[in-house]
This record gives C-alpha cells, structure tokens and sequence, in this order.
C-alpha cells in the first residue's frame, strides 16, 4: 500500500510538472492553431535564467525567501521578454501563411535554442560562462528545506515537491481565472474561436496573441524553476523530453482546452509512474505513447476536447 | 507514341544508373559518402511529401518507418550470411532484403495510416510521433534486434548507383503519381476532404494508400542507410531525423516534388559545407531555417515544380503537343 | 512567375553566399576546429570526431580539452619525429552517420595520420570499418564495447581503444561486491546507452554466476530527470544495493531520489561516475556507494598529480574519466608513433599494437591481441561526498 502510494506521490509531482508545461502548448495552440516546437526549449531557458539570477545573487551561499521569489520573478520575467520577441520575430510575419510554415520557424527557434546553448562560454565566470556549454550544471536550491519532511513512516513527501505542487497548483487556478473570469481571457477564447471575427469586433488579435504566448512561457519559467529546485542537474537539452510529454499530454486533454491540459499532464505523469512501477521501466516511454493512441482511438479529439465536424 | 511513353516511365531510371556508375569510380570517398546521404535525404523527403505535400495530412514519424525497413533488411542478411558466397548471390540477397524491408515497412504504413480513418492534424502528428517513439523503444528492449547498440558487422553492400536508383524510382513514383487520378484525389483530400468525399473520392482509402507508398520507400531509404554505414542503430531513427525530414519538405514547398529533392539535397550538402564551423554550424543552420522560412514562406517552389518555373521549356513542350 | 523565380534562385544564392561568407568570418573560439589551409608536409595531422554538440555533448567536449592538452605538451617537447601535431576535431552531434561521415572526411580529405574518437561504442562502430578500410589507425578513448574492436570472429587490424571493455568492468564490480557480502542487488540502467546497458549485462551475469541475485531489473532513459518511480519499485523489493552503470548526470540525481525515498543502501557503479559534477548535485547522497575506475585522483605518481594540475589549469576543473581516457589515447598514439618506423598507417597500427608497460594516467596499459587495454580497475567508495580509493581488481 505504502508503495502504492508512494508511486501516487511521485507521480503527481511528475504529472503537474508536465501539466504547467502542457499549458503553454494548449494555449498557443487555442488561439493559433500552432504546434510552438521551442516550447520546451523556454522551459530550458526558464532553468538557465535561474541559474545565471542565483549565482548573481549568491543563493548558494546564504538561501533566503526573498531571494528564492527574486529568482523566480526574474526568470519568468526573462521567458515572457523571450517568448514575446519570438512571437513577434518569428511567428507573427507568417500567421496568415500555411500552418506548417510556421511549424519550421518553430523548429529553427528550438534548433537555436539548444545549439546556442551548448557552444562553450564567452564571457561569465567559470562557475557560471554565459553560454552554459553542454555540460550539466548544478542549480542552487533557491531555499534551504532543512526542516524535516513530513512524518508520514515509510512513505516520503519532500518539503519541495508540496510546495511545488502547491505553487503550481496556484499557478492553474489563477489562469482558469484569467480565462473565465477576466476580459482579457474572453477576448482570448474569442480569438481562440475566430480570430477575424474577433477582430471585427474591435478586438485587439495582436495584442491577446502576444499575451497568450506571455502567458505560455511564464508558465515554462515556473514550471522549470520548480523542477530544477529538485532536482538540480540542469543542462541545454533538458527541455527536449519534457517538450514532448507535455505536447502528448496537451493532445491527450483536447488541444487547445485549459482544464484537458491540467488533466491530461497529471494522467501521463501517473501513467507513466504505475506502467514503470508496476510493469516494466524500459517500456515507459512506449507505454505511454501506446496509451495516448488508444485514447485518441476511443476519442479522437482527446479527452475533453469536442470534436467539431466540419461545416461546409 | 506507346512505346515513347513506356520509355520515358523507363528512362530517368536507366539514366541515373548510367550517369551514377560512371561518376562514382573517380568520386573522392568523402563526397561519394555525403551524395549517398544526400541520396538517401531525396528518397526520405519525396517519399514523405505524398503523405505531408500531396495528401494534406502531418506525419512526424517517418524515421520510424526507416528503422523497421532497416531491421528488417540488416536481419535478413545477417541471417543468410554464410550461407551465400559474396558476390552475385549476396547482391540478389541485399536486393531481396531491401524489397522486404520495404514490405514490413508498407505493413507498418498499413498499420499507421489506418488511424487516419478517425484521426486528423495534429492527432494525426502525434500517433506517427509516438509510433516512432515506441519503434525505438521496442528495438532498445529487443536482444534480437541488439538493444542500444544495434547491429553491427553488416557487409558494405549500398552503392551510390543503388541510391541514385532508389532516389530515380521515389521521384519516379511521387510525379507519375501526381499525374495520376490517384493523385488528383490525394490532392482533392488536401484541399478540401469534406468536398472530396462529397464528389465521392474515398478518403480514407487514398490516406491509407498515401501512408503506405511513403513508408515503403522510407523503409526502402532506411535500408540503404544501414547497408552503407554497416551499422544499424536505433540511435539513426530518432524523431530528431523525422523532424529534419518535415523541414526539408516545407523548405522546399509541401507538394512540390523537385522543391523536396532540391532542398534536401542543398541541405544535406549545406550542412556539409557547414561541418567546419564545429559548434557553431546547427546555430548557422538554425538561423538559416528561420530566416529562409520569413523570407520565403511557401517553401523554395510553393506547391509547383522547377519545370513550373521554366516557361519557356513549358511553351515548347505546349507547341510540341504533347503536354 | 518571373518573379518567384527570381526569388527562388535568389534566396538560394543568398544560402550559399552566406555560409561561405560566414565561413570568413568564422569566430575565433571555433579556430582549433575550423578548416585550415593545406597541411604543410612538415605537420602531422591528427583527427578527432566526437560529440561536440548534443545529448553527449558533455562527453565529447571533456575528451576534445584533453586531447588539446596532450598535443600542447608534445609539441613542447617537440613533437614527433621533430614535426609539430596538430589537431582537427569534427563534431558528430552524436549521431552515427554523422560520425562517419566526420571519419571519411577527417581520413580522405584531411589526410590524417591518426584518428581518435569516439566515445561511445555505437558511434566508434560506425567508423571502425572505415578507419580499416583507409588503413588509418584509430582510437577509441572509452567505447567498451567489445564489437569495436572485432570484425566478426577477427581483429580490426587497424582498431585499438585505451579503456575497459565492458566484460572486465562488469565484473570488477560483481566481485567487489561479492567481497563486500551484498548478496541481493537491483540493477537501474540506461536502457538507451550501450555503455550501461553492456555493464549491466555483464555485471548480472558475473553476479549471478558468484552465487548473488539480482531482485529487480529497472531501467531510464538519457535526459531523464525523475526516478522515483523506478527506485519505489526498487525500494519495494528490498536490495543490499543498487547497481547504476550510467553516466553521472543520472547518477547524482538518482542518488539524491534514492536518499529522499529513504533508501538507504548503497549504489554501485562504473567509470561513467567519474566527475566533479557527480559530487557537486549529489551533495552528500552518494556516500557510501562504491564504483569502479580507472585511476584515483590520490594516487601520488607524477603522471597523475601532473595531468590533474594541469587539466585544473587550463579549464580550470578537475579532469573527469572521459578527459582521463581523451588525454591517455593520444598520448598512447604518440608513443607509437614515436616508435614506428615511420608514419604510415600499418606501421603505426604494429607499433600501437606492440605498446607495453606505457604508464599512462589511467593505469599501465599493455595492448592485447584483441587491441584492447589490459590494465587494472580500482574501486572507489564514496566518503563525505569525496571519492576515497577502497581496492583494486586486476584483470
């Protein structure tokens, strides 16, 4: 029983990781129907401009809260001014073109992305070179967790991952508000269901588009420096995997659906924490992929996505 | 007339082949190489445009179809090695190989494609995604197909004439295939499927075709690929390689048969010329994909072809008659 | 239509001009890897391929430094037979094909003496049979896989390595273990990685074979970040330890997971764990576990402590197993080339093969007839998040 709850536990921490990224996918996508391949990349960047802010402040030596939200804010800050610059750089001249040609900037902005971080350092200290090299790099805990963990006997609750789970879970709540509750979120869904239209009536697409994305890498930021304050290896390519499960988990949830997003991360995090658990790890990945194509077989638009037949 | 038209379906083939074995004694073994790949990048980016160019529907998982031509091909020769002495028996044994590499990975397409039925855009991206990833986890976790490491010790057997021929044959394939009713409905499914099944084409059934040409001839590409490097790796079939062969299509424009092989032969050489830059050569290429793709958003051609492109080759051909 | 004509064939141009034009004014950090002119016939010209860029990047980039760092001392002392070395590295992105193609460049068009390279066994197979077949001898400083090396049943003439091959490291650590009188372990390896895969397999089948029992087999993927799933399961089955054959930017986390789930016995390894990285994100949660190496950093002869001042020196950290092995390969290579009679291929490869009692960093290497390094490993336990020498297996 311990076990199993153990592998419940883990599992969530996996699985709302992978929902904070989902998000950012299911959004832009809800409102551009693009697939933002360097999504995962932000999320690297997100780890990276922690790590540069956290030894810039010197968290290593004396952790502090003040410094821990410092380290936050600022790499949130810096994926909002990277996401924006790449929406209106990259994506924004080619909104009115075919749909895959966007797909390509996106994965030229993700190519850039990883490659640039791996050429070795220009300028910076040798603890920290900006670029970072392809060699992992230790991320400083941004806040000591000496106090002991919950007593809970056999099984193990990190300090870290409740707050993760906790802050990511705030994080979720205060989009579903944005996107229910505010003017700007109904203009969002409204660009989401008809960009022109939309337009039309006074709408600024533009800007709601560039806010989407905003929103998206914010998201990426916070999601990275969770992870990161875990488990603290970081290094360019680590957004690659991420990327993928969080757009499978996106897909699962129905595309371009808010609370799909949430739900379909966590599932794939559990999922993929009982099938390695329970059956076999080296078949993790597969199983995961393998579960998804049923689902999508069953329901092709995903699980809360609503399948639209065409109109003429 | 007949007899004319039977050639011409006959003589791109004969042509490469000849033009090939002639050039490819006095080719230095470094460029030999890089054509070889290029080759391979024509057949996987033609291959990959019935599905993605012609058809309108998003496949990000054609190196998954390579692997499974590729296996299949590395494991028949290695298994009937021994048994035909080298030379003129094991070339008919690689030949055999690759025709039934080209058939598991058909059955593969089969398999894949069939979800289509039910699946479009992006859902349909993602099934070819994770049909991909499960290949290469099936391969690492199967002793019998040498986990990580893969199979190694395979005969040097891929020439370039081979690839030449395979490359002639998928162009072949992709423009008789355009020209075709067959690929008008592939077309029509692109445009508009709703219309297309309202003027009665079988949707379904040309998708499934689509999927299935595509991945025989990237099983066909997958094959050759391993025969040369004589080394076969799970490592080569990554979606990172599925990915490099989407970009190479929308570079050169979805649907535009010459615009796929072009690119992918430019880029395969590109990159090559790029290779001394060390580090610096994929943020090169990066930036390049970026700013090639604002430039010029519709790809190298757009939908049409180099001969397109050509008016006055065109108006001769117009006043020839024949069009 | 003109138009996009001209467009079409403009933008082409403009490809092409602009790597040409960037070649030009290709930044100077890359200038030990950019193509130089033709080779004066007073240089000898060396190749390396390895991943520079990539998912094994890290890798790839320890061993280039190294390798860099012995050819500056060589020339030093004046290079060999009086001509300066150079080297040529060529990134493969760790992919296979590309590392091939990297090879025939390097050997055809570069015309290089000696190739070195590459790290992993999958991409150093994809270039053997081309190292043999230009009849340039080649190196591999740490592909263990006991393939490299063989063509079939026979030995590559013109193929050598300076590390382990995965039969010997498997069991250095099936029988320190059994030593130790751990009796049930769970193995958690990289299921994606030759490397730990081969160790793996031959460290259960030694274990095994020494009367141990191998409880749960669980496996991860490179780029992996989280293993609690794997090491609940492991937890489940209740091992005397854990054997972790994988490189150490898994295995630092694995064992801070592995310390956060309560499991407290201890992890074993292989010479992937040999970085100062290891230590520095593990942060204490490895001590107690054991792996084994090819050196120890404590061991006081010159040859040692001097490649460790100045590795420190230069790149200002400490040398990890893969920039142990880079440096040792080429020194290796020098010494036959210093031997042999002149400097074509066959002469080299009959000198490397004739290498004996060579007192390289990471142990005395003697090259047997299957032309892999025979020498022995140590085993070194992990103390206050420090690597403490604990014995040492001979072969």
């Amino acid at each position: 029983m311990t076990e199993f709850l153990q592998h419940l536990v883990n599992g969530v921490s996996v699985g709302t990781i992978y929902a904070l990224i989902a998000l950012g996918y299911t959004m832009v996508y809800g409102v551009l129907k693009l697939i933002n391949f360097a999504h995962g990349d932000v999320y690297m960047v997100g780890a990276f401009s922690g790590f540069y802010i956290s030894h810039a402040l010197g968290v290593e030596k004396e952790p502090t809260l003040a410094k821990a939200l410092a380290v936050f804010v600022g790499s949130m800050m810096i994926c909002g001014v990277l996401v924006f610059l790449m929406e209106r750089f990259a994506y924004r001249p080619l909104r009115h073109r075919a749909r895959l040609t966007a797909l390509i900037t996106a994965i030229g902005v993700s190519l850039f992305l990883e490659y640039f971080m791996q050429l070795s350092g220009w300028f910076g200290p040798a603890s920290a070179p900006f670029p970072p090299g392809p060699t992992p790099r230790f991320f400083p805990q941004p806040m000591s967790f000496e106090t002991p963990d919950l007593p809970l006997g056999e099984l193990s609750i990190q300090k870290v991952d409740v707050i993760s789970f906790l802050v990511a879970v705030g994080f979720m709540l205060a989009l579903q508000w944005v996107v229910y509750r505010t003017r700007f979120g109904t203009s969002m869904r409204a660009v989401s269901f008809d960009s022109q239209v939309a337009g039309l009536m006074g709408i600024n697409v533009n800007r709601i588009i560039s806010g989407t994305f905003i929103i998206g890498g914010v998201l990426a930021a916070v999601a990275a420096i969770l992870v990161a304050s875990s488990r603290p290896s970081i290094n360019p390519l680590m957004g690659l995997m991420p990327g993928i499960k969080a757009f499978v988990a996106a897909v699962f949830g129905g595309i371009g659906n808010v609370p799909g997003a949430m739900v379909g991360g966590l599932v794939l995090g559990l999922a993929e924490e009982y099938v390695a658990g329970y059956l076999l790890s080296s078949y993790r990945d597969g199983i995961a992929f393998a579960l998804l194509i049923v689902v999508l077989l069953v329901k092709p638009a995903g699980l809360f996505g609503t399948f639209r037949p065409e109109k003429v | 007339m007949k007899p004319l038209i039977a050639l011409r379906s006959v003589a791109p083939l004969l042509l490469t082949g000849i033009l090939v074995a002639l050039v490819q004694g006095s080719l230095p073994d470094y460029w030999y190489f890089v054509l070889v790949v290029a080759g391979i990048n024509i057949i996987l980016a033609v291959s990959l445009n019935i599905v993605n160019g012609f058809t309108g529907q998003f496949s990000i998982g054609h190196a998954g179809f390579m692997a499974v031509g590729a296996y299949t091909a590395a494991k028949i020769v290695m298994s009937t090695r021994g048994l035909v002495s080298t030379g003129a028996g094991e070339q008919l044994v690689f030949l055999g190989a690759l025709a039934a590499g080209m058939v598991t990975a058909a059955i593969a397409g089969f398999l894949v494609g069939m979800p289509s039925l039910r699946l479009r855009g992006d859902y349909l991206a993602i099934v070819t995604l994770g049909f991909n990833e499960i290949i290469r986890v099936i391969i690492e976790n199967s002793e019998f197909l040498g986990q990580a490491t893969g199979i190694s010790g395979l005969p040097k057997l891929t020439t370039l004439a081979y690839v030449g021929m395979a490359a002639a044959i998928t162009v072949m394939v992709a423009v008789r295939l355009l020209q075709s009713t067959h690929g008008r409905a592939l077309l029509a499914i692109r445009e508009d499927e709703v219309a297309a099944e309202a003027m009665g084409v079988d949707t379904t059934g040309y998708k499934v075709r689509a999927f299935v040409i595509a991945a025989a001839l990237a099983g066909l590409a997958g094959g050759l690929l391993v025969f040369y490097l004589q080394l076969c790796t799970p490592k080569s079939f990554t979606f990172i390689k599925s990915i490099e062969v989407v970009a190479m299509i929308v570079l050169g424009g979805l649907g535009s048969v010459s615009g796929a092989f072009l690119t992918a032969a430019v880029l395969t050489i590109l990159l090559e010329t790029l290779r001394g830059f060390s580090e610096y050569r994929m943020v090169v290429y990066s930036l390049l994909l970026i700013f090639f793709m604002l430039g010029r958003p519709a790809g190298l051609f757009g939908t049409r072809e180099i001969w397109d492109l050509l008016p006055r080759w065109r108006r001769k051909a117009a006043a020839g008659g024949a069009p | 239509m003109r138009f996009s004509r001209a467009v079409a064939v403009a933008t082409l141009a403009f490809a092409v001009a602009a790597c040409t034009e960037e070649k030009k004014e290709a930044p100077k950090p890359a200038a030990a890897a950019a193509p130089a002119p033709a080779p004066a016939p007073d240089k000898i010209i060396i190749g390396h391929v390895g991943s520079m860029t990539g998912e094994q990047a890290t890798f790839g980039v320890s061993t280039d430094n190294a390798i860099k760092l012995a050819i500056a001392e060589q020339n030093k002392k004046g290079g060999i037979k009086g001509k300066q070395i150079e080297l040529k590295t060529l990134d493969d992105q760790g992919k296979p094909e590309e590392a091939a193609v990297a090879a025939t460049r390097l050997i055809t068009q570069d015309k290089i003496t000696l190739l070195l390279g590459e790290v992993a066994s999958s991409r150093s197979l994809a270039m053997a049979p081309i190292a043999d077949a230009n009849k340039v001898p080649m190196i591999s400083p740490t592909s263990t896989n006991p393939r490299v090396t063989k063509d079939g049943a026979n030995t590559r003439p013109f193929v050598f390595r300076v590390c382990f091959i995965d039969p010997f490291q498997g069991t250095v650590m099936a029988k320190f273990a059994t030593e130790k009188k751990i009796k049930n372990v769970a193995i958690l390896k990289d299921v994606g990685n030759d490397y730990s895969v081969g160790l793996a397999d031959f460290f259960q089948k030694k274990f095994v074979e020494l009367g141990g029992k191998i409880v749960a087999e669980q496996s991860y993927k490179d780029g992996d970040q989280d293993f609690k799933a794997q090491l609940t399961a492991i937890k489940g089955k209740k091992p005397d330890a854990i054997y972790v054959p994988g490189y150490y930017g898994a295995v630092a986390l694995i064992g801070r997971q592995a310390k956060e789930l309560g499991l407290k016995v201890p992890l074993m390894g292989g010479d992937g764990w040999d970085s100062a990285k290891l230590f520095e994100v593990a942060k204490g949660a490895l001590d107690g576990s054991y792996f084994s190496n090819h050196y120890t950093d404590e061991d006081p002869s010159p040859v040692v402590q001097e490649f460790i001042a100045k590795y420190k020196a230069a790149y200002g950290s400490v040398p990890d197993a893969l920039a142990v092995l880079g440096y040792d390969a080429a020194n290796v290579a020098f010494d036959a080339m210093s031997r042999a009679k002149d400097l074509s291929g066959p002469e080299i490869a009959a000198a490397l093969a004739a290498t004996k009692d060579f007192k390289a960093v990471s142990g005395v290497i003697n090259i047997d007839a299957d032309h892999n390094a025979v020498k022995s490993a140590v085993v070194l336990g992990i103390e206050k998040n420090k690597a403490k020498y604990a014995a040492t297996v001979n072969p």
